[in-house]
């Protein structure tokens, strides 16, 4: 029986159109998502996060790409590696997904306002920030000095091309460090993990960092910056774990007295500690 | 104050049934359970403890909500209504009516969940002070009273014997009475007498099972002090089957996954019952954050004992319904874990 009662439910995704299909990658795509009769299919800032259905495969959360002052639709980045995000790259201009959301808290952009940015990426984990990044472009005015350090395994898994290449450089007062994790013949830039490229490039510590990619970067990296002088409260990051719901129901992505998908997915580093370590 | 004599039961059953949903505790292959009352049913209300609690009436173990159909490009998507009928629950028990606020908690807090707020709607509770409790019952551990009226309980009941007080608690409640009024009586002269002496002779029943001295606000430590003592999450994971037996019976556990049902151009999304001690709950592409049993051995028991507490006023995720106790096939319980972590009288 089907009924409007629970057209309103939480758990129900309204009906959205993949615009643009953006191959980054081998294993990365970008969808631009808008309603069925165009523009956004909701408001949100940067850091949160949308529940993307693609029945009858299932639903997934993932972290939104574009900033909020695109207007007329949400970009995400999505890197094939299940059964969901397998199906949604099969998935061609003009087909209809679910989606839900926004979900989680965002990242402090008003709070930001004036300082120095240090952000700090790894593989698919630029896709979170890439959304803060070009919300702190759209308003340069209000921030300080911008560093974006990114790495991934190779050259080719450097997500985002066209913006760490040719756009965030040649904006005002940012500079853009890239680093892959091995040598190869196509890359006559830097080698190394992205820890240890935060460690040697010594940036000042009058700045905020704000940090994503795989769980062990994550780490790593606040070990670095730790090193280098930064405190904890100075850094944010966001987290991922496994959600169902994505408002703090279903219990999967819950550590010590938090869920990650309400609570979260953006901590700031002293927060963190404060958690049982099961991220 | 009404009562109702024992022999006018299946008269009160048959009236309340043409109205609404009646579930009573029947027993069915030596198993009793909570299930929808037709005529010639054998009802046990001396029996305490039900196999499930009651939170499958509220949160059902599978619940379609959505049915979806894709054609080409296009989909479309559409809220399927949650199923069932008005309700009255007929002698549930003071603990399993505690359990519907700790899943309130969760389930009717922003955004709400309209299913779960259907379901509860749509019931009205009649409890039954627990003249019998069970060897492996420690409700009180947990503050509640199992000969008092449960406040959340819209008629509540007592065995005196060779009748039930009846006391109507709500406008649901005061409703359903009328509604049966002529198979009521008056309670009478002395019945404030005789409620008090069933409930003294409940509270001195209870104090003196096995586990009364159970008290987890004794339970000393930091969150991560608790979750620190890993030796002692080891020796007591070690048994662990991993089976979920606890968390299916469990009133509290209110965890649940969403799955998609495929049917070929036609589908149904569906949520179920999932339990943090399966392998595959926090697996992820990228990992799995959880990757031994200690850990979600550990996370079960923080979770009723730390996280939700200081998520809710104190509140602990338990009842003392004594069901894990029952069920658990290596005897890993919630007992024993409130022992190990000092929470002893």
């Amino acid at each position: 029986m089907s009924c409007t009662c629970h057209d309103n439910d939480p758990l129900m995704p309204q009906i959205a159109v993949i615009e643009d299909v953006r191959v980054d990658t081998h294993d990365v795509t970008t969808f631009k998502i808008v309603n069925p009769d165009g523009g956004k299919p909701f408001e949100f800032m940067p850091g949160q996060c949308a529940m993307i259905s693609a029945p009858p495969i299932g639903e997934a959360i993932f972290s939104i790409t574009s900033s909020p002052t695109e207007e007329g639709y949400i970009e995400c980045s999505i890197k094939r590696c299940g059964n969901v995000t397998d199906y949604l790259h099969q998935l061609e201009e003009g087909s209809e997904i679910g989606i839900r959301g926004p979900y989680g808290n965002n990242f402090p952009v008003e709070e930001l306002k004036g300082k120095d940015l240090l952000f700090i990426a790894g593989g698919i984990g630029l896709a979170p920030l890439r959304s803060v990044i070009n919300y702190v472009m759209a308003n340069r005015k209000d921030y300080g000095k911008v560093d974006i350090v990114y790495g991934a395994r190779t050259p080719e898994d450097l997500v985002h091309p066209k913006d760490i290449f040719e756009v965030w450089p040649k904006k005002d007062d940012t500079k853009v460090h890239l680093t892959v994790d091995r040598e190869v013949d196509t890359w006559e830039g830097h080698v190394g993990f992205v820890p240890s490229y935060v460690g040697e490039l010594a940036f000042d510590t009058n700045k905020v960092a704000l940090v994503c990619g795989p769980p062990i970067m994550i780490k790593y990296t606040l070990q670095s910056l730790e090193e280098i002088g930064f405190k904890k409260d100075q850094v944010y990051t966001t987290l991922e774990l496994k959600m169902k719901c994505g408002f703090g129901k279903c219990g999967r992505c819950n550590i010590g007295d938090k869920y990650v998908c309400k609570d979260g997915p953006v901590f700031r580093c002293d927060e963190i500690t404060e958690l049982p370590d099961e991220y | 104050m009404k009562k109702i004599s024992k022999d006018k039961l299946p008269q009160l059953w048959q009236k309340i049934s043409g109205d609404f949903d009646l579930f009573l505790p029947i027993e069915k292959d030596k198993t009793l359970n909570f299930s929808i009352w037709e005529d010639g049913e054998k009802v046990n209300l001396k029996k305490l403890r039900t196999n499930l609690p009651l939170k499958n009436i509220v949160f059902p173990q599978t619940e379609t909500y959505l049915k979806f159909k894709s054609e080409g490009k296009k989909l479309s998507l559409k809220s399927v209504a949650a199923k069932g009928d008005n309700y009255v629950v007929f002698g549930a028990r003071p603990c399993d009516i505690a359990s519907f606020k700790l899943l309130d908690n969760i389930f009717l807090r922003e955004p709400v969940d309209t299913y779960y707020k259907a379901h509860r709607d749509k019931g009205t509770i009649i409890s039954l002070g627990c003249s019998d409790p069970e060897e492996t019952c420690f409700c009180g551990s947990f503050g509640i009273e199992p000969g008092s009226a449960p406040k959340d309980a819209d008629i509540a009941l007592w065995d005196t014997g060779s009748e039930l007080l009846w006391k109507s608690q709500s406008e649901k409640g005061e409703a359903l009475t009328s509604s049966v009024i002529d198979l009521l009586e008056d309670a009478g002269e002395g019945h404030e007498e005789k409620l008090k002496e069933i409930q003294n002779e409940i509270k001195e029943k209870t104090e003196e099972l096995p586990f009364s001295k159970i008290d987890p606000s004794k339970i000393e430590g930091t969150q991560q002090e608790i979750f620190d003592k890993e030796e002692m999450w080891k020796e007591l994971s070690e048994r662990c089957l991993a089976c979920g037996t606890c968390s299916y019976v469990c009133p509290t556990c209110h965890c649940y996954d969403v799955k998609d049902y495929d049917g070929g151009k036609n589908g149904e999304r569906f949520r179920c019952w999932d339990s943090c001690m399966s392998s595959d709950f926090t697996l992820m592409a990228h990992g799995n954050p959880r990757t031994s049993q200690m850990q979600r051995v550990r996370q079960r028991f923080m979770h009723k004992l730390v996280y939700y507490p200081k998520n809710h006023d104190g509140v602990y995720s338990c009842v003392g319904c004594g069901r894990c106790v029952d069920k658990c096939p290596v005897h890993l319980d919630i007992v024993k874990v409130i022992k190990k972590l000092g929470g002893e009288k």
